[in-house]
């Protein structure tokens, strides 16, 4: 019977220092988990730096099942977390449940939409993946020996489609005679955590004559990267910076710089401005990366292209079509 | 006369298995630098000092009744049917077609409509193992859970091809109509000065689930029906020189079972999400054979497990809220709990038979 006492004294002591902790941001990472070295990992180095360069602290939780996902967004709101930030498309909904209940907490949504008329504390940030995806397909094309550049898709939705069009609209830019072939891993999403069947795709491409795949897949990603480097090709990252995952392999990354937009919203902290908005090359919010693994596969030419690409788009010179406008991509077809 | 007082199996058994899960899951805590007691406290905290804890685990507690009675069903025939995550899915797969294309006027007769849909899906799906079992002998471990692959696989394709708002990223259904959305215990308990139960998933269907247990104990202790089944599972000869038709008890048997796991698709479609998501039974059907185990086969007993099962789920929500256990070692805890009240079962039961033997023999 003491026992039990001490535990509900213990308890009730801990619900009360649960509730000191104020605004602190949490962060929830999607089911992919946070170390997929891709979407949720750059969340996770965003949310790191912010706490090594403030010394502030933030709790995070890693979503074992669907019901979690209203449960960590009301648990956190209860306690007082402020700005709580989400990373995935499926945290809309439970937002849009949420949202109303605690009007004083101010959501994060990366990569989801929530409509700002009714939810005025919620802020959705997305990313202009097309523009990025573009300049990458560019750099493939140009790094292409055969003509013949690729792409693996994690879970077919519009959102991963986006990455496709761009690439293959960059590709066609310069040199319009190139193959470009686009393969999805699957329709649920296990294709984010497939790198078996991303290493297969790889190969069924490379004997398709592609010398240059570009994986927008989440962990699946691993296995088309592993497989190219294997196999002797060039690959393309995706969302955090992967050239380190195979020095000298991997041509560049398309970079969504999550990491950033979460950096931003914590920084901000209660004062985040709510809305919609979205992350373009202009912001540096999507580009691509250049380190010490991956110079020597970057010519000054290439790069000189690229560049100047990007100066094109920012200008509005040049419009990359965004598949999500209207469901169609013109150069490629799914 | 029986090795052990049947009080010592139903509770000292189960509960010995208990502590033995704990003391191992508090070692593994300990081994990557947390503190046991302050993670079993967040764990009781989170799930039962709280009306919205209560609210999760009841939900969790509601699934796991359904799977686990599901399990206990088959079980007094001996099947072992390990296929409740296909039928609860498929079960899903009916309530959502009957929230959504049927114009319901209130969510009672929704929730009836939709639990029939559920059970009616949910039987279909296990009328071809049992089937296959009766007539043609196929095992039906080996048949129900390759049926669990093709309920995900059909489910995909519904879900992304047929009922998926154009549009929409997410594979998942459009939200049921507000008609059929379930009074959750907020809906029901909750007042304005006392605001009990916020904003957690426990509604109505988990008495629902109640009822499912007494329906049960009434089929199987007090109906002939109930008698031929478990006839049948005791001895098949026996059982057939009666006059029971093995190949009807079993395919009944599978029915009633592929019922029940597909009627907890009530409870996370319709009471939860309102909407048929991907992955909504989340194992729920595998922890029912745990559930059943723990239960002795006995509706009560299976009661007991489901709740204190919904406790370790929401307990583990908790732990993985407020503390840095990583997620893994979570299921490693979930799981521990069902390998001692589940598999080693036996290990605590020989030796305490024994000593309760000895026990005897010195009173004599």
């Amino acid at each position: 019977m003491t026992l039990m006492k001490s535990f509900l004294g213990s308890a009730a002591a801990l619900a009360l220092s649960a509730g000191a902790a104020l605004a602190d941001p949490a962060l929830i990472y999607d089911l992919g988990g946070k170390f997929d070295k891709s979407f949720n990992e750059a969340a996770f180095n965003g949310a790191e730096r912010w706490a090594e360069e403030t010394g502030g602290s933030y709790r995070d939780i890693e979503l074992q099942s669907e019901a979690q996902r209203e449960q960590a967004l009301r648990r956190f709101a209860e306690n007082g977390f402020n700005p709580i930030i989400t990373t995935g498309f499926s945290m809309s909904t439970p937002i849009s449940n949420v949202a109303g209940d605690y009007p004083d907490t101010k959501f994060v949504t990366i990569d989801g939409f929530v409509d700002p008329e009714e939810f005025p504390n919620v802020k959705s940030i997305l990313f202009a993946e097309h523009q990025g995806s573009y300049l990458v397909g560019m750099m493939a094309a140009m790094a292409s020996e055969t003509g013949t550049v690729s792409f693996v898709g994690g879970m077919d939705i519009p959102l991963i489609r986006t990455f496709a069009c761009g690439y293959a609209q960059g590709a066609k830019a310069v040199n319009s005679d190139i193959e470009v072939i686009a393969n999805m891993t699957g329709t649920t999403p296990a294709a984010w955590n497939d790198p078996v069947k991303g290493s297969e795709l790889t190969q069924a491409q490379i004997s398709q004559g592609s010398d240059v795949v570009f994986a927008a897949a989440g962990g699946t990603g691993i296995g088309v990267l592993q497989t190219a480097a294997d196999e002797g090709i060039l690959s393309i990252g995706v969302d955090s910076n992967q050239n380190y995952l195979h020095p000298g392999q991997v041509l560049t990354s398309m970079l969504k710089r999550v990491d950033v937009a979460v950096y931003d919203a914590m920084t901000a902290g209660e004062d985040l401005e709510t809305g919609v908005s979205t992350l373009t090359l202009e912001d540096n919010g999507v580009g691509y990366a250049l380190d010490e693994n991956n110079e020597e596969l970057v010519s000054e030419e290439m790069k000189t292209a690229v560049d100047q690409a990007r100066e094109e788009i920012i200008a509005g010179n040049t419009e990359v079509h965004d598949y999500r406008e209207d469901d169609s991509c013109p150069v490629l077809d799914f | 006369m029986d090795k052990m007082p049947a009080w010592a199996d139903a509770v000292l058994v189960p509960l010995i298995s208990l502590l033995l899960a704990a003391i191992l899951s508090a070692l593994v805590i300990l081994a990557i630098g947390e503190n046991p007691i302050e993670a079993f406290n967040l764990m009781v905290e989170g799930a039962l000092m709280r009306s919205a804890g209560w609210g999760y685990t009841l939900y969790y507690a509601t699934n796991f009744i359904f799977t686990g009675l599901a399990v206990s069903v088959a079980f007094h025939a001996k099947l072992f049917n390990i296929g409740g995550e296909g039928q609860a899915t498929i079960g899903g797969l009916g309530v959502a077609l009957i929230c959504l294309y049927i114009p319901w006027p209130h969510w009672s007769l929704a929730l009836i409509g939709a639990a029939l849909g559920a059970a009616a899906f949910g039987a279909l799906w296990a009328l071809i193992p049992a089937y296959l079992q009766a007539k043609r002998g196929s095992h039906i471990v080996i048949t129900t859970i390759m049926f669990n692959f093709i309920a995900a696989a059909l489910l995909n394709y519904v879900l992304v091809n047929l009922l998926k708002p154009a549009g929409q990223m997410d594979p998942a259904s459009p939200i049921f109509p507000a008609a059929t959305h379930l009074p959750t215990f907020q809906d029901m308990f909750a007042t304005d000065a006392m605001p009990l139960f916020r904003g957690s998933p426990g509604n109505v269907t988990f008495f629902l689930a109640i009822l499912a247990c007494f329906a049960v104990w009434l089929l199987i202790w007090r109906t002939r029906l109930g008698y031929e089944i478990r006839a049948l599972g005791h001895s098949e000869s026996a059982a057939r020189y009666a006059g029971i038709s093995p190949v009807r008890t079993i395919v009944i048997a599978m029915l009633i079972s592929g019922g029940l796991a597909g009627l907890m698709a009530t409870n996370t479609a319709m009471g939860e999400a309102e909407r048929l998501v991907m992955n909504a039974t989340e194992g729920a059907g595998f922890i029912g054979i745990a559930v059943a185990l723990m239960g002795r086969n006995h509706p009560i007993g299976v009661f007991l497990a489901a709740i204190l099962f919904g406790f370790l789920y929401q307990g583990g929500a908790e732990l993985a809220l407020w503390t840095n256990i990583p997620r893994e070692l979570i299921v490693v805890i979930q799981a521990l709990v069902i390998l001692f009240t589940g598999a080693l079962d036996n290990m605590v039961r020989t030796p305490l038979e024994r000593v309760f033997v000895a026990m005897r023999k010195e009173r004599a």
